[in-house]
């Protein structure tokens, strides 16, 4: 055969009993007779485990937002965790698209941050383009394609999208598996169902503008105080017509300790009368 | 399948409703989703299914239809669409299927109301009535038994409530909102069940 030589040579690291023995353990390749394959190889950060680390990244997370009569609140905490682990707590979650239209994010940090930042590439064609800016419903719509026509593959994203445009306050809830959801009220991740108990309750459409960060910021806070994939700071925005601002950024740890300040006030309060 | 849809062909008409929830994971997202799409002026699909499927499926074959009147300068028949559909449906089912079921309501001068059933499996039939979903165990049995071909239209929106009121009482999973709509010689539009009838129905059962 030509290539004996070849077979020589696997042959020789073959031979190497005790580099084999070592390395017995990420050698899971399948190996077919006359078939030798380098015991150098080393698959340990193929596909198989590294999906799986990808997955447990999913939405350990509270955000929030819902449409009032003044406009939008978006409240978002800040924590990334990878399992028992917190990689940081202070992470940007609010991703701002132009200065009409605020992305939120869930799920991989990576994902989100990409794909929302290439939406925001598109709304600004988008604009140069026809003149106009575009509406959330559209951007959404563009954002929502994009999460569909990669169904399957292992994408991760949990946002909400929101802006003012033509026709007034809106807001979408956009998922990874194509899902896309108009509402006036969404919370998504791990904490949501924390965040939704506290939302839920306390909104009405009539609100103020510091009434309506306030009830925000309380549910996230109220979520990262029972989800322990939650934390950190506590973001909040508010979207008018004239776009979005930052209202607030505040350690939940301090909101935790004036949350509590204020309900033994409350109590005194109760008992003195 | 926690989603329900249901459709009956009355006299010259035919009803089609559809539970208006969108549940992720444990949480109920919204309860005012619309599932029933307006394909054209006398065609109605009502469809269940997965998340994200169930919305490209349906407006890739709603554009598809009106793309069709733009070349042809006439619409597909009620008939015409079903096939189309169930066409799309099969093609695709051994590609990346999607995980839809459907019942697609039209209304046609020479023919009067029709309603299609198609199923995930691009299966399809011509029905009297139909139902999809866990709802439809419950509802199967009501219809084969009120069900007709002669119904008006209030008779309908009777049966209707029966349905709506047996699936509220008996499926665990909550389906507080269902949207109607009907399509007849008029086009379609969207009816509103008669909640007070629908208590009434299930007050009478809590109280067997």
């Amino acid at each position: 055969m030509s290539l004996s030589f070849l077979d020589k040579s696997y042959n020789a690291f073959h031979d190497d009993q005790s580099f084999e023995e070592a390395n017995s353990n990420t050698l899971t390749l399948y190996k077919e007779p006359g078939l030798v394959v380098p015991p150098t190889f080393n698959n340990a950060g193929f596909r198989d485990q590294s999906h799986e680390i990808a997955k447990k990244f999913a939405k350990g997370t509270t955000t929030l937002g819902f449409v009032f009569n003044k406009g939008i609140v978006i409240a978002v905490d800040s924590r990334a965790s990878m399992g028992n682990y917190i990689s940081s707590q202070n992470v940007k979650k609010v991703i701002e698209i132009n200065p009409y239209l605020l992305g939120t994010m869930a799920g991989g940090a990576a994902d989100c941050q990409f794909w929302e930042r290439y939406l925001g590439m598109q709304c600004r064609l988008y604009e140069l383009r026809n003149k106009r800016r575009i509406t959330v419903s559209a951007a959404s719509k563009l954002l929502v394609n994009i999460m569909y026509s990669y169904k399957g593959y292992g994408l991760s994203m949990g946002t909400m999208v929101a802006g003012w445009d033509h026709t007034g306050p809106n807001l979408f809830m956009v998922d990874n598996d194509g899902t896309r959801l108009k509402g006036n009220r969404f919370s998504v991740g791990s904490g949501s169902m924390f965040a939704y108990g506290v939302l839920d309750s306390g909104y009405r459409p009539d609100l103020t503008e510091e009434q309506a960060c306030e009830l925000g910021r309380r549910a996230i806070y109220h979520a990262t105080h029972r989800d322990s994939m939650s934390g950190g700071i506590i973001n909040v925005y508010l979207i008018r017509e004239d776009g979005w601002h930052k209202i607030s950024s505040t350690d939940m740890d301090h909101l935790h300790w004036n949350y509590v300040e204020d309900k033994k006030k409350e109590i005194a309060d109760r008992n003195k009368l | 399948m926690s989603d329900c849809v249901i459709g009956i062909v009355g006299k010259d008409y035919v009803l089609l409703a559809a539970d208006a929830t969108a549940a992720f994971s444990i949480i109920l997202m919204k309860d005012n989703e619309d599932k029933i799409l307006k394909l054209d002026d006398n065609k109605l699909l009502a469809a269940s299914g997965e998340a994200g499927d169930r919305v490209q499926f349906t407006e890739y074959i709603q554009k598809n239809l009106s793309l069709y009147k733009f070349r042809n300068d006439r619409a597909l028949s009620t008939h015409g669409a079903a096939h189309f559909l169930r066409g799309e449906l099969a093609t695709a089912l051994r590609k990346n299927p999607y995980q839809v079921n459907m019942l697609l309501a039209g209304y046609d001068k020479e023919i009067g109301g029709s309603l299609y059933y198609v199923d995930y499996l691009a299966s399809m039939q011509k029905v009297p009535f139909g139902a999809h979903g866990y709802g439809s165990y419950f509802v199967w049995s009501i219809l084969d038994k009120y069900a007709h071909l002669d119904m008006d239209l209030d008779e309908g929106i009777d049966v209707l409530n029966k349905c709506i009121a047996e699936v509220q009482k008996r499926l665990l999973l909550s389906t507080p909102r269902f949207i109607v709509k009907v399509v007849d010689k008029n086009g379609t539009r969207e009816v509103s069940l008669d909640n007070s009838e629908r208590a009434k129905i299930q007050q009478d059962k809590m109280d067997a």
